[in-house]
């Protein structure tokens, strides 16, 4: 059994869509259901789908920034699915979030060096001048200067800014850190500072980091395991080789084919999914991808959901398929 | 800690902006210097701190006692002319610039004596207003839900009535008077704080930076009071400088129908009263109040649309 600094149970967050006069609950939004997630001490796992299939959710519930509506998030040995006041805070001191939009994250009237200590402040480490020291440490970590703790946010470009984000994330230094999309409002060109800058962080922290992002190439670049997500359900999750080299699911199949490749003799077996994502609000019943699917079958793939299954010949390869895991031969469609 | 070419790549991008040189912008400093480029802005902003000086001044500027009776003591009459020996008024004539009013005093005294009353009134009304208001808009917009609920129903009420009209029913229960008067624009002003503050709050608590705040483990007090209130300041100081202006129009207003200032308070709403039916026979008794109630309202205006201007990121050079 590997050491797991997060273990996930059955997590489910439903947003409530109110209506009418009275405001009444008309209907729930399924934005996770039924999430199971290791995440081992020191690796980083990636979790891709497309937008609005409940990463950023999973994301923000881990770290206690929404609440789930079931299941568990148990850190490092503990529950912490429902821990208050000041037992959360001394969670949250261990376990950080790094935003996606390096605009919005920064309060604009702050200056960088006070955004960066106010971890410190709030958790009473250190004297004022200790604590400068450290904003001046970790400003130099992120590769900005001592001059800047002086300055204001928009004075900042986006790639700067994402810095700043991270150095704030990181001077707690957190055992757990979840980045949403760190890089995906940035240049290309930025892209690579920012993630390569992550990384080495992550090695040399030993940092635990869930990856959340939509692009495959980066998360490749970055992850040692990857969840795939989709419609609120994980649905393929292994070591990140297996998952690039030899895909299960017919998803993580359609969005593999979809990363372009700059060569023009292989850009042929290209996999189009067709139809839009299903809404959230109304999921397929069974399993949530099947009328997309291109392999799926009648009679078994809109009644029952598959659930995550290893795969016969690696058993650390998840996927919830039923023609792919074999897990179909104990589902006789024609059975009561 | 980071390795050697990345901390290079970085420090090139970090260090081609200038960043280390130039003095740090704050967004105050940023105002201020687009409030400058604004001639109408600046226009208002001298008005009001002309009227401010005039204020503070008023005993130096002014020749004689806002209150002192003249008769006895010279020539003038009631209700004399306004006589500017420079401007060839005849030597002999007492010089009383705007004139004297029907108890022979001296109106240039009492119009500068006015200004401490109107703008004293005006700030007070407006701090109340705004203290009052933004806190119950902060509360309800950060609490939600049914809190939030009887909060804006009750601001919608005050809301209703037209204002002025509210003012007035609110003065006939506590009496008339100055501090009445302004108790009562206050209220009647509290609603629109509210709901400013209100709206700035509710987007304010949803982004990201609040988030950032929360995942590090601050209380909601400090994330109210430290990130919540200062990014939601800014329309807030539009929204009162204007505010002057209309309590200033309002304390006049109720004023003038007697329920304000009482005599023999200098105050141009009810200078401007008590002369109205010598409109024709003596203009200048009742033109000069009006004109100091518009000059000071002209002011706080442009002096608000300025300050909205240069606060306004979208309308940024």
């Amino acid at each position: 059994m590997t050491d797991n600094l997060v273990q996930i149970r059955n997590l489910a967050k439903e947003f409530p869509v109110k209506g009418g006069v009275f405001q009444r609950e008309i209907a729930t939004v399924n934005a996770v259901s039924d999430v199971n997630l290791d995440i081992p001490r020191g690796e980083t796992i990636g979790l891709v789908g497309e937008s609005g299939c409940g990463k950023t959710t999973l994301g923000r519930m881990l770290v206690r920034l929404l609440e789930p509506t079931r299941g568990t998030i148990e850190f490092d040995g503990e529950d912490i699915t429902h821990v208050k006041g000041g037992d959360l805070k001394r969670f949250r001191r261990r376990m950080q979030f790094i935003f996606q939009d390096p605009y919005g994250s920064l309060d604009p009237r702050t200056q960088v060096g006070q955004s960066i200590s106010e971890g410190l402040r709030l958790h009473g480490i250190g004297n004022k001048d200790e604590r400068q020291e450290r904003v001046v440490e970790m400003l130099e970590v992120v590769g900005l200067k001592a001059a800047h703790a002086g300055r204001y946010p928009h004075e900042f470009s986006g790639g700067q800014r994402q810095r700043i984000g991270i150095a704030r994330a990181l001077i707690l230094r957190p055992d757990l850190v979840v980045a949403d999309e760190p890089v995906s409002a940035l240049d290309v060109s930025v892209q690579a500072q920012v993630l390569n800058l992550l990384k080495e962080l992550q090695s040399e922290l030993n940092l635990t980091l869930l990856f959340v992002a939509h692009n495959l190439a980066v998360v490749e670049h970055i992850s040692d395991k990857v969840a795939v997500m989709y419609l609120g359900r994980i649905v393929e999750m292994t070591d990140r080789d297996s998952l690039y080299r030899k895909p299960l699911h017919p998803y993580t199949e359609a969005l593999l084919s979809a990363i372009p490749i700059p060569d023009p003799d292989r850009a042929k077996n290209r996999q189009i999914l067709y139809g839009e994502i299903p809404s959230p609000l109304n999921p397929p019943l069974g399993c949530h991808f099947h009328p997309r699917c291109p392999i799926a079958i009648e009679g078994i793939c809109e009644v029952d959901a598959p659930s995550l299954a290893a795969r016969q010949d690696n058993g650390g390869h998840l996927a919830a398929c039923h023609l792919r895991t074999g897990a179909h031969i104990n589902l006789d469609p024609r059975a009561p | 800690m980071t390795s050697r070419k990345t901390i290079e790549m970085l420090e090139a991008s970090a260090s081609d902006q200038n960043l280390l040189t130039e003095k740090p912008m704050s967004q105050w400093r940023l105002t201020l210097i687009r409030f400058r480029g604004r001639t109408s802005g600046m226009v208002g902003l001298s008005i009001v701190v002309m009227l401010i000086l005039v204020a503070v001044f008023a005993p130096l500027i002014a020749p004689y006692e806002p209150n002192e009776v003249l008769i006895g003591k010279g020539e003038a009459g009631p209700r004399e002319k306004p006589c500017v020996h420079v401007l060839g008024c005849d030597e002999d004539v007492e010089q009383h610039i705007l004139g004297t009013d029907a108890n022979v005093r001296d109106y240039f005294s009492r119009i500068v004596f006015g200004a401490r009353v109107s703008l004293t009134l005006g700030f007070f009304t407006v701090t109340l207003a705004l203290i009052v208001g933004s806190f119950f808009g902060a509360v309800a917009g950060y609490v939600g839900g049914w809190f939030d609920n009887i909060i804006m129903r009750i601001m919608d009420v005050i809301l209703g009535f037209p204002s002025l009209l509210l003012a007035i029913a609110i003065v006939s229960v506590l009496g008339p008077g100055l501090q009445n008067a302004l108790i009562a624009i206050a209220v009647v002003s509290i609603p629109a704080y509210a709901r400013v503050m209100r709206s700035q709050v509710l987007t304010i608590k949803e982004s990201d930076f609040v988030a950032a705040s929360t995942a590090l483990g601050a209380s909601w007090r400090h994330i109210l009071l430290r990130r919540v209130v200062p990014n939601a300041l800014t329309p807030l100081v539009v929204l009162a400088t204007l505010g002057v202006a209309t309590a200033i129009l309002e304390a006049a207003g109720l004023s003038f129908l007697g329920l304000g200032a009482q005599p023999p308070t200098a105050e141009w709403g009810t200078m401007l009263a008590n002369e109205r039916n010598n409109v024709f026979t003596s203009p200048h008794l009742v033109f000069f109040p009006g004109l100091a109630i518009m000059i000071t309202v002209l002011g706080f205006n442009l002096m608000g649309d300025g300050l909205r201007d240069a606060l306004d990121p979208t309308l940024n050079r």
